[in-house]
């Protein structure tokens, strides 16, 4: 698996697309993670509604992997409840450990299957995902 | 002995093995010559036994190989005595060793001056120490080129000032600090000097007591040594001063219910079973390093890293970190590409075989001086050549190609 498996165009293009990328005017959580390997820094911000996603902003200080993968979280996030967040991290999880198929309806993430022959990369994909987890816990708390 | 780095990288059996590896990645890690890992394979064949403790022969063996790493140690630093020497796990716990010991007798308000061009592992331990002692630490910051701005040594190193704790070489911008000037510093007010030479220590052997410091520490597995062993060194009468840190076997004198005293220093410092063959093979990497023409090494290492900052510097999408010049600096290179991620630089280098690093370099404080999060780094040992840097330049092509 060489690193043009891993930078293909659907990739570039989400991270070129940066959706959600801005802030809340008034969130109801918000969360900043870095990844201690790199420093590579997500803010995260949310708000929920009947205890799903209403709206959510995000800024990313990071890798090419890492902005798509926030970009994919901008399109699909608003409507999810925080623990289909949760059930969808942990699949991603599993995407990228163990080559299982991307978590339905989030296909997106297919895109970063090539991530899998990549170990020190998974932090990059996942970072953005775990900001979201605890700006959702932020809310909810 | 005439300098060859072709010859060289033959002595380096996973670069011999390997013609299209362009091993970049020297500040992080050295590869091993065959004479270490000989070494290392010799003692675990036929010496392996514990240290200190056993007197059958293959024991004292052990014992006797240990000892004598310590005197290749002392060599290699040009230190007074074999006894200063303190074997630990690496640079980290050397730094921490020391900012334990030395830290037990600080009292509140004392005065540490660090620096923002320090590794996290001589910047957190000072920090940890102000919380544990009330300390005060003083940060040196950067010029306007990088380096450590020394002109501030005056205003930073008060009469409170206890130590100072320096890097010799930047592990991010290789800038070389002149210790001659921090070591005037600090005998102006009774201070000491810690110098952190994790990296400095790959590039020739050392002269602790020109350099004038009172403890110095450096990683085996930067200067072509096994990891898992470290040093610190410590100026006799200063570590004979010091309390332990570790407590536990081979650290005693006489253990009593009432009481423990402590054994004489350096072993009142290695408690437990030391890295023995580590040691060892640390050893026979400092000798193999004390054999070498130093002079026109560091004249080949100079000429790669003038040639790689000049590429660099042709290319106007590229930020230099630090100076620019290869005066007083090590060669090491940091750099990033305009709109390009370090790691996603790295990734894609490494597919041609260019091993670079991204990320902070456990640097953040220096990073955020320089206004960025990351930065790639290339960084040269003596088996490098310009075959590397072409491939460098080359990938860095590739890169905004694939990245782009």
């Amino acid at each position: 698996m060489s690193a043009k498996d891993l930078y293909h165009e659907a990739i570039k293009s989400l991270a070129a697309a940066d959706t959600g990328h801005g802030r809340l005017e008034a969130p109801d959580g918000r969360a900043t993670l870095d990844n201690p390997l790199c420093g590579d820094r997500v803010e995260m911000e949310a708000q929920l509604a009947q205890g799903r996603v209403a709206a959510l902003a995000h800024r990313v200080k990071g890798c090419l992997l890492c902005r798509a993968a926030a970009s994919v979280i901008g399109k699909r996030a608003p409507g999810a409840s925080a623990e289909e967040i949760e059930r969808l991290t942990a699949d991603l999880t599993d995407m990228l450990e163990r080559q299982r198929p991307p978590p339905a309806g989030w296909e997106e993430l297919s895109a970063f299957a090539p991530v899998h022959a990549h170990r020190s990369r998974y932090g990059c994909v996942l970072l953005p995902f775990k900001a979201l987890l605890a700006a959702l816990r932020a809310a909810r708390s | 002995m005439s300098f060859d780095p072709a010859a060289l990288r033959r002595q380096f059996p996973l670069l011999a093995g390997d013609p299209e590896l362009h091993y970049l990645d020297n500040a992080a890690t050295a590869q091993l010559p065959q004479a270490v890992l000989d070494a290392l394979v010799a003692h675990e064949t036929h010496a392996r036994a514990n240290v200190q403790r056993g007197s059958y022969p293959l024991a004292e063996g052990a014992t006797e190989a240990y000892e004598r790493a310590r005197e290749s140690v002392r060599r290699f630093l040009n230190a007074g005595r074999a006894d200063e020497v303190v074997f630990t796990s690496g640079t980290t716990a050397a730094i921490n060793v020391f900012a334990h010991a030395f830290g037990a007798r600080l009292a509140a308000g004392d005065e540490i001056v660090i620096t923002r061009a320090e590794h996290h592992s001589n910047f957190v331990p000072w920090q940890l120490l102000r919380e544990r002692r009330g300390a005060a630490l003083r940060v040196l910051p950067l010029a306007g080129d990088g380096r450590i701005d020394l002109a501030r040594l005056a205003e930073a190193v008060t009469a409170r000032c206890r130590l100072i704790a320096i890097t010799h070489a930047s592990n991010v911008t290789g800038a070389l600090t002149d210790l001659a000037a921090v070591v005037s510093a600090a005998r102006a007010v009774g201070a000491r000097v810690l110098v952190d030479g994790a990296q400095a220590a790959q590039h020739g052997p050392l002269d602790v007591q020109r350099l004038g410091v009172d403890a110095y520490a450096f990683s085996g597995h930067k200067c072509f040594g096994p990891n898992g062993v470290g040093v610190l060194w410590v100026r006799r009468e200063l570590l004979e001063s010091l309390p332990p840190v570790f407590a536990g076997g081979g650290m005693v004198g006489r253990v009593s219910l009432e009481e423990t005293t402590f054994a004489d220093a350096p072993a009142r410092f290695e408690a437990g079973t030391p890295p023995i063959a580590q040691a060892v093979g640390l050893a026979a990497a400092l000798e193999w390093m004390l054999s070498l023409p130093w002079a026109e090494i560091r004249a080949h290492e100079e000429r790669l890293a003038r040639r790689l900052l000049a590429a660099l510097a042709g290319m106007d999408d590229v930020a230099i970190l630090g100076p620019r010049e290869t005066r007083e600096r090590l060669p090491i290179v940091a750099f990033n590409l305009r709109g390009i991620h370090s790691h996603d630089l790295t990734q894609v280098l490494g597919d041609g075989g260019v091993c670079l690093r991204g990320g902070h370099h456990c640097a953040q404080p220096l990073h955020a001086a320089f206004g960025v999060e990351a930065s790639v780094r290339a960084s040269f040992a003596l088996y490098n050549d310009d075959a590397d840097i072409d491939a460098l330049i080359a990938g860095l092509a590739a890169a905004r190609r694939t990245l782009r």
